[in-house]
């Protein structure tokens, strides 16, 4: 199964990931090995917009069949985009976890927030030791 | 009589067929099973349009016999065995304690005259088995518990069809004359018309040592391996409890939507939590299990709170169906609510309809 952690985005112990929409946004999504700890995704409760979130605070959740999972911001900021696609096909973070599957964008207050967050080697590792 | 309770992890015979094909396998009840082979959702389409099996040979089953059997079946039960006149007929039932509330639900088969066959829940065992024996005191029975059986239970519509390639000629007619709720031995093995599913197929019982040959034999009839997660979205659909969920030996069969499983008549059948159930019944039962269906978006789970216009209620067990494309769930509420609820969800209030289970039987949708 593994998909490998794209190299490009940033991680965290939640396993979420980050990835610069190149505008001051970040799209944020689950990772490959987080969707396959919950199994086949059948609803996620988005955050909503304009959403002033700090970091690691609640802000949704991914049902799947088996449970409920809550999500959290990787860091502090505003909600600036959800996926509304997940309304109606919430298995996309099954099938696209790092692509079509992303949850929401966030505005970063603080760039330098970034630096905190584990890149996809140190995410690899944290998880393997972690199982 | 076997004694495993100390024994850290238990193993099926098919063990290693589960680790062949991808299973993830946890802890159920002492016994290391599959919760699914990659696909919850996928698996339980299969059984609803296609043929599954599951490994349930964790499943006790217990073989009474004796010139007193039927009398003594008759005062252990909640309904009343005297109903299976005809050799290979099955019957659910709960067994009560004296307060009436349900040690277990379970299905006796009645094998011969002074024979029958009992398959009880993987994590009671231990309770049944000791509830059981202090009840046969004085009567003259024997019980054995049959672990060198094991039991693949084969469902959905093309089960049948599927496990009768497998049976040779005289094998095969005679399984496909097998009325539902009735099951057969065929040499060494037990098949039966029956399961936890909403669907048709059979439940086999065979020696330890075979099941892993008709496992295969299975697998290249087309047969595909269904996990523990797939088995309980398809009960729920069917509307069949879960022990341990849905009711225990608090809740009485009144209260769990097993009213048609207690045998009233004939009225001087005593058995055990029968005047306690006559209590309750004549006073009303303050609570009933029904079904929910979720009109908004979520998912219903256990434990969440049910909110109707006669008080609180709880979901005891909920899921998202994968047949239906909706949430559903039971709930056990107040005797007078119907038509509509509110569920608690992450403090939200959402709205569900109140439906009679089933959901789902055999692959259709009844809500």
């Amino acid at each position: 199964m593994s998909n490998e952690n794209p190299s490009d985005l940033r991680y965290t112990k939640t396993h979420e990931w980050l990835r610069d929409n190149g505008d001051g946004t970040y799209a944020v999504g689950i990772t490959d090995h987080a969707q396959g700890l919950l199994g086949d995704v059948v609803y996620v409760e988005l955050p909503e917009l304009e959403t002033e979130l700090t970091a690691e605070e609640n802000c949704g959740v991914i049902e799947s069949v088996k449970a409920a999972s809550d999500m959290y911001s990787p860091l502090e900021g505003e909600v600036t985009e959800v996926n509304e696609e997940l309304d109606s096909e919430p298995e996309l973070i099954n099938s696209a976890p790092f692509g079509e599957g992303w949850i929401f964008a966030i505005k970063p207050k603080n760039i330098e927030d970034l630096d905190e967050l584990m890149d996809a080697d140190q995410y690899e590792a944290y998880y393997q030791e972690e199982a | 009589m076997s004694d495993t309770e100390n024994s850290k992890s238990q193993r099926t015979p098919l063990y290693d067929k589960h680790v062949e094909a991808g299973g993830k396998m946890v802890d159920f009840a002492g016994w290391e099973m599959p919760i699914n082979y990659g696909s919850q959702v996928t698996e339980h389409k299969q059984v609803r349009e296609d043929a599954g099996m599951f490994d349930v040979s964790h499943m006790v089953v217990l073989d009474f016999k004796g010139t007193q059997v039927k009398v003594f079946l008759q005062h252990l039960l909640a309904n009343d065995v005297a109903k299976l006149k005809d050799e290979g007929k099955a019957l659910y039932s709960g067994m009560l304690n004296k307060n009436g509330g349900v040690i277990d639900d379970l299905i006796v088969y009645y094998m011969e005259e002074g024979f029958y066959r009992m398959v009880v829940n993987a994590a009671t065992r231990q309770n049944d088995l000791k509830w059981i024996l202090e009840q046969l005191e004085g009567y003259d029975v024997d019980l054995s518990e049959r672990t060198d059986l094991s039991m693949i239970a084969v469902q959905g519509p093309n089960a049948r069809k599927k496990v009768a390639s497998l049976l040779g000629n005289i094998g095969s007619k005679r399984a496909h004359t097998l009325k539902p709720f009735f099951g057969m031995q065929l040499d060494e093995s037990f098949i039966a018309r029956t399961g936890y599913t909403g669907e048709d197929g059979f439940e086999i019982m065979l020696p330890n040592e075979q099941a892993p040959g008709l496992w295969d034999g299975l697998l290249s009839a087309g047969v595909k391996p269904i996990g523990l997660g797939a088995r309980d979205t398809l009960r729920l659909e069917a509307g069949m409890n879960l022990y341990g969920t849905d009711m225990d030996e608090s809740i009485s069969p009144l209260a769990a939507g097993m009213s048609w499983t207690i045998a009233w008549e004939p009225s001087d059948r005593d058995f055990i939590g029968r005047s306690a159930l006559e209590k309750e019944k004549a006073e009303g039962s303050p609570m009933k299990l029904v079904g929910l269906v979720l009109e908004d978006k979520g998912v219903l789970r256990g434990h969440q709170k049910v909110i109707t216009d006669h008080g609180d209620g709880e979901i005891t067990s909920g899921s998202f169906s994968p047949s239906l494309g909706v949430s559903v769930a039971l709930a056990r509420i107040p005797s007078e609510a119907k038509d509509s609820c509110h569920v608690e969800i992450r403090g939200k209030q959402l709205k569900a309809r109140i439906v009679r289970p089933p959901f789902v039987r055999n692959g259709k949708s009844l809500i």
